[in-house]
């Protein structure tokens, strides 16, 4: 159903994209080519609208690197994204995977960012002002 | 015809023989002049190693040590090199040369006293070779011949046991800097800290990324203050470094906040135009803590205000 026009469709999907609450997890399972990486940026942006949905986690992970042309598809979604109403988190970036993203200058402009699942829900629910999970109330509030 | 050819090949084999017979000769001769030097230099022990304890003091050298000390490593050195000259194996003596850097590098013996005296050794017992040959200049030129290839094997192989002990001593002395150098400590639940002293060249900043990234992930830390009071001095690469840092962090999911940018650091890094825009910094370690627990959500209070 997802993607339905796009090419690479034959294959196998190697991400899925779920829904909890008001926000969408996309869990990566494997390594991304670039055609399932722009085929996940369309899938997701489409989704974001249909389900209204105020934020995305991405997991990455699975990710063993994170290339310009990923960053660049991640940073666009995200642009786009927060122009349709959700707030993006990426998470699950590995030391290996972070060292080897600022030495080539890679930046995740429009994306935060959170150690793992769990964090990012956190992360969400601080940005969206909703209370995930369990109650996050920073000190400045009280 | 045939005959002539072969009366050449006589004539060339006569040539070789007679080469191969010098060659000979020219064995036997070291054969029997080394051990009649290594004999000279046994009977004459006492003079010439004061001699050469002598010589060391006038020149200087060794000056960290005592003259007893000094006068009891010429003994053994001495003896060691009468031995390498009588044997032709110089793996006692590199042995030896190792075991007394050990014992002389600490004490601050420079390179060019251990090589200064070696040479001054060398020197001291040509002049007893003059001294008993001057006479018979041409036994002495074989004598010295003899003597002059295995004296500078001794030298070399003493200075390159030095060196290569010390080079040794430095590798070492890098790796437990390098291994004492980061500590990566949690403070709070989801707070670390990172103390750095002391210079950062490329490949700390490169380990302190590495052990950082490592503990932000462990300790599943938040907030991290990262506190350079005691980095003497940034450079361009060093700056850029630590944005690097802060930024690989932030991926991570973990903010940074850099302390103790002494205003000579800031001035240096406000003339060389680093971009810290996107660094978070705060004057000193303690109120790098306080603006961490702030956002963490973490509040001290003295328990005598706390409400019972």
């Amino acid at each position: 159903m997802l993607g339905r026009d796009l090419p690479g469709t034959a294959e196998p999907l190697r991400f899925s994209i779920l829904s909890q609450g008001e926000n969408l997890i996309v869990s990566i399972h494997t390594a991304l080519d670039d055609t399932q990486m722009t085929r996940l940026k369309a899938d997701l942006i489409e989704t974001v609208g249909r389900r209204r949905a105020r934020g995305i986690i991405i997991d990455v992970a699975s990710l063993d690197v994170l290339d310009s042309f990923a960053t660049r598809t991640l940073t666009r979604l995200a642009h786009v994204a927060r122009l349709r109403g959700a707030e993006t988190v990426v998470v699950g970036i590995g030391p290996e995977v972070a060292i080897a993203m600022v030495q080539l200058s890679l930046q995740l402009d429009f994306v935060h960012t959170a150690l793992d699942l769990e964090e990012g829900l956190q992360r969400l629910a601080e940005l969206t002002g909703t209370i995930a999970g369990h109650a996050f109330t920073p000190a400045r509030h009280g | 015809m045939n005959d002539q050819q072969t009366a050449t090949v006589d004539d060339r084999s006569a040539e070789d023989d007679r080469s191969a017979e010098e060659d000979r000769s020219a064995e036997k001769e070291n054969g029997v002049l080394l051990p009649e030097l290594v004999a000279h230099l046994r009977e004459h022990r006492t003079p010439l190693r004061q001699a050469w304890a002598t010589s060391i003091n006038d020149s200087h050298l060794l000056s960290s040590m005592t003259s007893q000390e000094v006068f009891s490593e010429a003994t053994s050195v001495y003896d060691n090199y009468v031995e390498v000259l009588e044997t032709g194996s110089v793996e006692a003596l590199q042995h030896y040369a190792r075991d007394l850097s050990e014992r002389i590098i600490p004490r601050g013996v420079e390179t060019h006293e251990v090589v200064g005296i070696v040479l001054l050794l060398r020197d001291v017992l040509a002049r007893s070779l003059f001294e008993k040959y001057h006479q018979d200049f041409d036994l002495l030129n074989r004598v010295l011949d003899a003597y002059e290839p295995a004296a500078n094997r001794i030298a070399n192989t003493v200075a390159v046991s030095f060196v290569e002990q010390r080079e040794r001593i430095i590798r070492q002395q890098q790796d437990s800097i390098l291994e004492l150098s980061t500590p990566v400590l949690q403070v709070r639940e989801r707070l670390l800290i990172l103390p750095i002293i002391g210079v950062l060249d490329s490949q700390r900043a490169r380990q302190l990324t590495e052990q950082l990234l490592g503990g932000i992930r462990s300790h599943r830390a938040k907030v991290v203050v990262i506190d350079i009071t005691g980095v003497p001095d940034v450079d361009e690469a060093v700056a850029n470094s630590l944005v690097r840092t802060v930024d690989a962090s932030r991926l991570m999911g973990a903010e940074v906040i850099i302390t103790g940018l002494s205003s000579k650091i800031a001035q240096i890094l406000v003339t060389i135009g680093v971009d810290l825009n996107k660094v978070h910094t705060v004057g000193d370690l303690q109120g790098g803590i306080e603006e961490a627990e702030r956002r963490l959500g973490f509040q001290v209070i003295r328990s005598s205000d706390a409400r019972p």
